[in-house]
Formats: C-alpha cells, sequence, structure tokens
C-alpha cells in the first residue's frame, strides 16, 4: 500500500486517518535542537469536511490515500443519486446526498463540477466558480435603476435566493459567484 | 527542481546587509573580551551519535572511509580546548539531515563558542548580553526571565517536570487535547512534546527566556549535577517562541561520554536508523578539556527577530528547493 513519510507532508496531500480520506491543509515542522521531531499537521476529513489537528512522530509514514479531484459533467439524479459524466471515458458515477453537500442549490445540467473520488467514488463535489441561473421569482423590476444600490432578494430555477440589483426581473439569466453566493451581472442570451 | 528556474535570492538584499553587520558585531563582542575566532573543518570524520539529530555522509577519495557534513562543530572545537586554545568562537555552517521547517533549513549558520572557566550561569550572562546588543535597536525587550525546566513548567502548565511519571505525561497530553501517534514510551520525547505544543507558546512575548537545569535524561553533553532530583546543567534560550541557542556546562569526563554514546548508539539502533561512528578523536581529547561552559546559537534564528521573519527563508541567500 503506498504511503507518505512526515518529510513528504504539504498542503494538499491526501492521507488516510482513522480510516477516512483526508487532505493536508497545514504542515508544520517542530524540532527542539536537542530532541524529538514532531509533524504537526491540520487535516481536513474529505468525508465530513471536519478539521482536525494531529501531531506525528518526524520520519513515521502514514498510508496515502488514493483520492483524485476529475472534473465531471452533471447529467441527471435519479431521485437517490447525483449523475456525472467524465467528458473524455463517458463513464458515469452517482454521487449520494453526502456527497453533494450544500452545493445542491448551484446544480444545473451539463455544468461541469469538480468531483472528488476516493478508491473511484465521489465523496465531495464543488461547482464551478461561476454558474448562469435564470430567476423565476422576484419583486417586480425598477426601469432605469441601474445604481446597484439597494438590491431586492430573487429565487432562481436551482432554488438558490441570490441578491439582484433592482433592475432585475423574472426570467432573465444572471451569473452568479459560487464562492459567495453574490450576484455578479446579468447575461444576455 | 520544482517550479521554474529562478536565480533570484530568498532574502532581500537589505536582509543580506543585516546579516554582514551582525557578524562584524559578534566579531566586536569577542574581540575585546579575548576569545579567539577559529575555524573547523566542515566535513567531519565521524557524524554524532544523538537519535534525534541525523547526519548527510560524502566523501573525499575512494580509498576513504566515510566523511560527515558537522551537524556541529561541537567536538572539532572541544578537541581545541583540550590542545589549550582557551576560549573560542566561530560562525559556521552545520547540515542536519531532514529538517526542513518554518525555523529549520537543512544547511544553516551556528555561532559557537566556549568560555574556559565559566559555568552554564556565567555563560547563560554573557549569552544575554550579546543578544540583547544584537537586538538592541530592533526589538525592544523586556528583562530576561531565568528559569529552571522545572520553574518554567510550573509557570506555564503547573506540572512537575521531574517528578512526573510518563502515564501523568501521556494524561496531561490527552487533556491537552494533542492527538499524537507513534510516540515511544521514552520520557525525553514525552517532555519534548509538552515543551514544544504547551510551554513555548505560553512564554512571554519580547522576553528572553533562558531555562536551565534541563531533566536528566536531556543532559546531551551537559554535566548531570546531583541532588535529591539530578539536573543536567544544560540551558536553552528562547525569544517570542523560538529556540535561538544551547548551551552546557561541559560534560569532560570521557568515561561517562563513552557510556552516553553507547546509550545513544542503542536507541538508534531501536529506532531502525544507522550506527554512527562514535568519535574516539573526542573521547581521547576530553581529559584534557578544561572546566567550560559552551553554547550555540543559531545565527539565522537571530537574524529573523531582528527583521521579524515568519520563517528562516526571509533570511538566507538562497534555499532548498522542496522536493515535488
Amino acid at each position: 500500500m503506498a504511503s507518505y513519510s512526515t518529510n513528504e507532508f504539504k498542503s494538499g496531500l491526501k492521507i488516510m486517518m482513522d480510516g477516512d480520506p483526508c487532505s493536508i491543509i497545514e504542515n508544520e515542522f517542530v524540532k527542539p535542537g536537542k530532541g524529538q521531531a514532531f509533524n504537526r499537521v491540520k487535516i481536513r476529513n474529505l468525508k465530513t469536511g471536519r478539521v482536525l489537528e494531529k501531531t506525528f512522530k518526524s520520519g513515521d509514514s502514514v498510508e496515502a490515500a488514493d483520492v483524485v479531484d476529475t472534473e465531471m459533467q452533471y447529467l441527471y439524479n435519479d431521485g437517490e443519486a447525483w449523475y456525472f459524466m467524465h467528458p473524455e471515458s463517458f463513464e458515469q458515477l452517482g454521487a449520494d446526498e453526502k456527497a453533494m453537500g450544500d452545493n445542491l442549490k448551484w446544480l444545473k445540467e451539463q455544468d461541469m463540477w469538480t468531483v472528488t473520488l476516493w478508491n473511484g467514488v465521489p465523496i465531495a463535489t464543488s461547482p464551478p466558480n461561476h454558474v448562469v441561473l435564470t430567476i423565476t421569482d422576484t419583486d417586480p423590476g425598477v426601469r432605469g435603476d441601474t445604481s446597484g444600490g439597494g438590491g431586492k432578494p430573487a429565487t432562481c430555477d436551482t432554488g438558490a435566493v441570490v441578491r439582484v440589483p433592482l433592475f432585475v426581473d423574472i426570467g432573465e439569466m444572471i451569473k452568479v459567484d459560487t464562492r459567495n453566493g453574490e450576484y455578479v451581472s446579468r447575461v444576455k442570451e | 527542481m520544482s517550479g521554474p528556474a529562478n536565480y533570484r535570492p530568498s532574502a532581500g538584499l537589505v536582509t543580506l546587509q543585516i546579516r554582514a553587520r551582525i557578524r562584524k558585531q559578534i566579531r566586536a563582542f569577542f574581540d575585546p573580551r579575548g576569545v579567539l575566532e577559529v575555524e573547523t573543518p566542515v566535513l567531519a570524520q565521524a557524524g554524532v551519535t544523538d537519535p534525534h539529530i541525523d547526519s548527510m555522509k560524502s566523501c573525499w577519495s575512494k580509498h576513504a572511509g566515510d566523511i560527515y557534513l558537522q551537524t556541529s562543530p561541537e567536538y572539532a572545537m572541544k578537541r581545541l580546548l583540550a590542545a589549550g586554545s582557551g576560549s573560542i568562537y566561530q560562525m559556521s555552517k552545520v547540515f542536519r539531515y531532514g529538517e526542513r521547517g518554518r525555523h529549520h533549513h537543512p544547511e544553516f549558520t551556528m555561532l559557537e563558542w566556549y568560555r574556559v572557566g565559566f559555568d552554564h550561569h556565567q555563560l547563560m550572562l554573557e549569552v544575554d548580553s550579546l543578544v540583547r546588543k544584537l537586538l538592541l535597536d530592533h526589538l525592544t525587550l523586556n528583562p530576561s526571565c531565568f528559569w529552571t525546566y522545572r520553574e518554567v513548567w510550573k509557570q506555564t502548565i503547573d506540572l512537575d517536570p521531574l517528578k512526573s511519571t510518563l502515564a501523568q505525561l501521556q494524561a496531561f497530553v490527552e487533556e491537552q487535547g494533542i492527538d499524537i501517534s507513534g510516540l515511544e514510551d521514552d520520557i525525553a520525547g514525552w517532555q519534548q512534546l509538552i515543551m514544544t505544543h504547551c510551554v513555548e507558546p505560553r512564554l512571554p512575548q519580547d522576553t528572553p527566556v533562558f531555562i536551565y537545569d534541563f531533566p536528566a535524561c536531556q543532559a546531551a553533553l551537559a554535566k548531570i549535577r546531583d541532588e535529591d532530583l539530578p539536573v543536567a546543567e544544560r540551558f536553552e534560550l528562547y525569544i517570542n517562541g523560538m529556540e535561538l541557542a544551547n548551551g552546557f556546562h561541559e560534560l569532560t569526563d570521557a568515561d561517562e561520554q563513552r557510556k552516553r554514546f553507547q546509550a545513544e548508539l542503542l536507541k538508534r539502533k531501536a529506532m531502525g536508523k544507522p550506527e554512527m561512528p562514535v568519535d574516539e578523536h573526542l573521547l581521547a581529547a576530553l581529559p584534557f578539556v578544561p572546566d567550560c561552559a559552551g553554547v550555540a546559537l543559531g545565527l539565522d534564528r537571530l537574524i529573523m527577530l531582528v527583521i521579524g521573519a515568519q520563517r528562516i527563508d526571509e533570511v538566507l541567500s538562497f534555499v532548498v528547493d522542496e522536493p515535488r
């Protein structure tokens, strides 16, 4: 089984910890001039998202986690899983609710998502940085008010609620930044 | 090489000028005190047996045996002391396998000096005056603290390092929420874990903290003083949570030193590390080494304090490439 020595630790490295795949966020080498060296690491459990701190004796080895991030296209939901397709191999994989997390509100068919696979199974997903959504409900637009000041809530076709400028109307398409949930611009068809 | 080629230095040019000035100030400090500047070989005939310090091996001729990049100039300087050099100092490059981090680089500069006739208390005072002189214009320092290892534990975590059993130390670590795996049942290792994780972060800021009289199991090359609870006449200096210097009232008993080397070799073996040849030249010199105290100070870390750097890379002209 593949393993990493603490000397190879760096942020982004995927390791197994208590049976779960984890990603190293931070690694600090701590060593008294005379005495035992340690690696103090912050790791994120990729299944639960929980961040924990752990100390290793330097030189020890840890099992590597077979975790890869893959760009995949979202196809459909069958009531149990959300199916993504690899654009080259056309392989389809289903992600469960846990792997989708609270990203579902950004999910649109045919969008390219990052799917994190552990031993080939999706364990986490993340949406593209920007998505284009259609507004299904909002207060009537105020024509001519392009100041951008104020704003109002708008419900989108995916269920996401985004704060938009006053001039935006039902049926219009908008670009949204999924990292902060903020409106970016209107999109012309 | 990782990343594209880049000829630029790691440290800024102003930092390199500060480094040059500090080296000058160090010489100006020692010269009037009659401490002789010396140079000893970087290529050492023997490495170190210390189980927690790994030497880098090299060779100078295919007919000669292994040679090691020095991890410290200590052994060679003690041979000079034995030959009657009197008090000596040097600034030299030292090398430690596998040590890389925010405060570590596998090659770094050490200021090491020995004072004949000093004990560790007298040497601590000299270290204090040198460090204060070098940091004078850069850091406003509070009066220095001089605490025994036992006092500093009492002050910061209210635990007795000399009387606590291994089980008590382990219970404390668990209580502190420290998740550690793979540490052997060796009391020194657990003391060091608590020191680095619990004590160091609680030391006062902008204050030179001298910690002396270490647990005897962490004696290294220091004399052990027999009291009810024996302690090693060793000290460390910390400033802003960073270990800056380590000194000893030097052990000069060759038989005791040989025993410590052998105990370290046994430990190396248990840890699955390569056996290291014992430095017989040093053992031959020890009976002639006068009573003295010696200290090693990390020059790069001192420069970090001067410029307020967070990483050692900010004070080194060039650093090793990160492994891929």
